[in-house]
């Protein structure tokens, strides 16, 4: 380590002002801040320097993620192993399962990585800053909210355009107003629907036998989600890579709210929105979706994916705290009506999040507004 | 045909497009362009349509009443594409059909009312002929480069010749799908602003502070 000090202490100069590749400064720059601790002083003035910044952040996201991922590396094997009909003695088969499923999910996180960061440092070089810690987490979101057959030409193409027209040409990490991970999601559900949905997607080199539908998919044609509530809860089931298991999740979950980079206002509301919309459908009735039990809602698809990792994005979620209980109360409520009364997109968790995304700047206004006004009446009455 | 003169066809083109700088016309420039073909009709009718209001209020622009002005234009213009809308019918029936109520809609579309009001109210008949010429032009291209990209990548195709090998689809074996994203208007959306963001990059003199 002391080595690779002295020899980033060495080449520094010929990146820094008047060196020799000065051009290539935050290149040079993001890979010594992943190497070691930034050694910068601030020389004005007197600052308080937060121990927990970006890089740390985002560091607790992607650790965050790992239980989810995987799992779903082992579902993706074990999905697959159920299609073909392989019934191999289990302890073995955990083990090949986890293997199968790795070699198919790496790719998809090694391509999203690749076409992110490059553009990222593209970038950053471009502009002169910094390159930002912000697609580290991004990078690793996108693999796990896609089916895992997937082209991996889809997955660059949408990495591309969430970095760019997502993040980018609005200032890069911090200035952006959707998440990215769900910009990329979204482009492949427009622009590919026949490899985005369906039930022909979701299982790795599926056998004839068996369909694989996702519950999701079954109640939009009228039929009740085929696995019992256990196999959905525990995530058995065929899906996007990461989102199927709500324990994988929730470990998450505690991670983020245990370190506070989560907000468990959001969350919270989120689930209380479902619920209240979920229960009024139940009581209205009518068809088999809106008879089917609001819990339903919180282990089908994206849900608990969507509440834990994506709406609480703190760059694109609602700032303020009252703020925060409207927006995640919002998203939950929108997730189930696009669910129940929207026949053409079986999620409705991805586009309630990227609505509410958009309303955050507008919720957050007027939280402070009422505020102000609030004060003001107090003031005059005290007069 | 003088310096001034041709500046009044060339500057639409580019620093003052009616699309790009001035943004206006955007709502057709959503609805018509997925496919080559109508975006190039759509932009042949708005060219004929300001130009020859132009004309026609440019001619008019001393007996007109200030007071009544707009309702002068509007009938102008209405006749025009009503004009414009029975040719069409007339003699391309299918693209017409394509066009459907957008081709009445130009009467609505500002770039018309903007050049009447801004050009031809003040200029002699002969230079507003050229200015809505220009517009027109400076329309039809970004339309053209609008539904260049969305024909391409939606439908594999350009003014109708598949240019995307039929081999490389997946339904034939390959590994290629039609975006069916460029389909939708949004994306038309994202491509007028990608378009608008390198046109400023060239022309730095068009950012805003």
């Amino acid at each position: 380590m002391n080595s690779l000090r002295q020899f980033i202490d060495k080449i520094k100069p010929n990146f820094e002002k008047g060196g020799k590749f000065e051009k290539l400064g935050s290149t040079f720059g993001a890979f010594e801040t992943f190497a070691f601790v930034p050694n910068e002083v601030t020389k004005k003035g007197s600052h308080i320097r937060d121990a927990v910044d970006m890089k740390r952040t985002i560091i607790v996201v992607v650790l965050a993620l790992i239980p989810a991922l995987l799992f779903g590396m082992w579902n993706v094997g074990y999905q697959h192993a159920l299609s073909v009909g392989d019934t191999s003695p289990i302890c073995d088969t955990i083990w090949q399962n986890f293997w199968y499923g790795f070699l198919r999910v790496l790719p998809i996180i090694v391509v999203t990585y690749v076409v992110g960061l490059a553009i990222e440092f593209t970038y950053a070089q471009i502009r002169g800053h910094a390159v930002n810690e912000g697609f580290l987490a991004t990078g690793l979101l996108i693999p796990l909210i896609v089916p895992v057959t997937i082209p991996l030409w889809q997955v660059a193409l949408a990495t591309a355009f969430a970095v760019v027209i997502g993040k980018e040409v609005f200032g890069g990490t911090g200035m952006n107003f959707m998440n990215p991970a769900l910009v990329a999601r979204a482009f492949l559900f427009f622009a590919y629907p026949t490899c985005m949905s369906g039930d022909k997607v979701w299982i790795n080199d599926a056998g004839d036998a068996i369909s694989g539908a996702t519950p999701l998919g079954e109640i939009m044609v009228g039929n009740m989600p085929s696995p019992s509530v256990m196999d959905m809860f525990w995530g058995i089931i065929p899906g996007s890579i990461g989102e199927t298991s709500i324990p994988a999740i929730l470990i998450g979950a505690a991670l983020l709210l245990i370190t506070g980079v989560a907000s468990w206002r959001i969350m919270l509301s989120i689930v209380l929105g479902a619920t209240a919309v979920g229960l009024l459908v139940n009581a209205i009735g009518g068809n088999a979706y809106m008879e089917l039990p609001f819990y339903y809602h919180f282990l089908m698809g994206g849900f608990a994916f969507g509440c834990v990792f994506m709406a609480t994005d703190p760059v694109t979620a609602a700032q303020t705290n009252k703020g925060k209980w409207i927006y995640g109360f919002l998203i939950g409520a929108f997730a189930v009506i696009i669910r129940v009364f929207n026949p053409a997109y079986p999620e409705g968790m991805m586009l309630a999040i990227l609505l509410m995304n958009v309303f955050a700047p507008l919720i957050d206004y007027y939280v402070v507004d009422a505020n102000i006004r609030a004060r003001k009446k107090r003031m005059q009455v005290s007069k | 045909m003088s310096a001034k003169n041709l500046k009044l066809i060339k500057n639409p083109l580019s620093k003052e497009n009616p699309i790009t700088v001035q943004v206006l016309g955007i709502c057709s420039a959503l609805a018509v362009t997925a496919q080559i073909k109508p975006a190039l009709v759509m932009a042949i009718s708005v060219t004929v349509v300001v130009a020859v209001s132009n004309l026609i209020i440019s001619l008019m622009r001393n007996t007109i009443p200030p007071r009544i002005r707009i309702i002068v234009q509007l009938l102008v213009v209405a006749m025009m594409v009503i004009l414009v809308d029975q040719f069409l019918k007339a003699f391309v029936y299918d693209v017409s059909k394509q066009l459907s109520v957008f081709v009445g809609l130009i009467i609505t579309n500002c770039i018309v009312m903007g050049r009447l009001e801004a050009f031809a109210m003040q200029n002699k008949p002969w230079e507003s002929f050229l200015d809505g010429i220009g517009n027109g032009l400076g329309y039809g291209l970004i339309l053209f480069i609008v539904a260049f990209f969305r024909e391409l990548f939606g439908s594999g195709t350009l003014l109708g010749y598949q240019i995307i090998p039929e081999s490389w689809y997946a339904a034939n074996g390959g590994f290629y799908y039609n975006n069916g994203f460029f389909i939708l208007p949004p994306m038309a959306l994202i491509i007028v602003g990608i378009v608008i963001w390198v046109h400023r990059s060239r022309n730095k003199d068009l950012c805003e502070n």
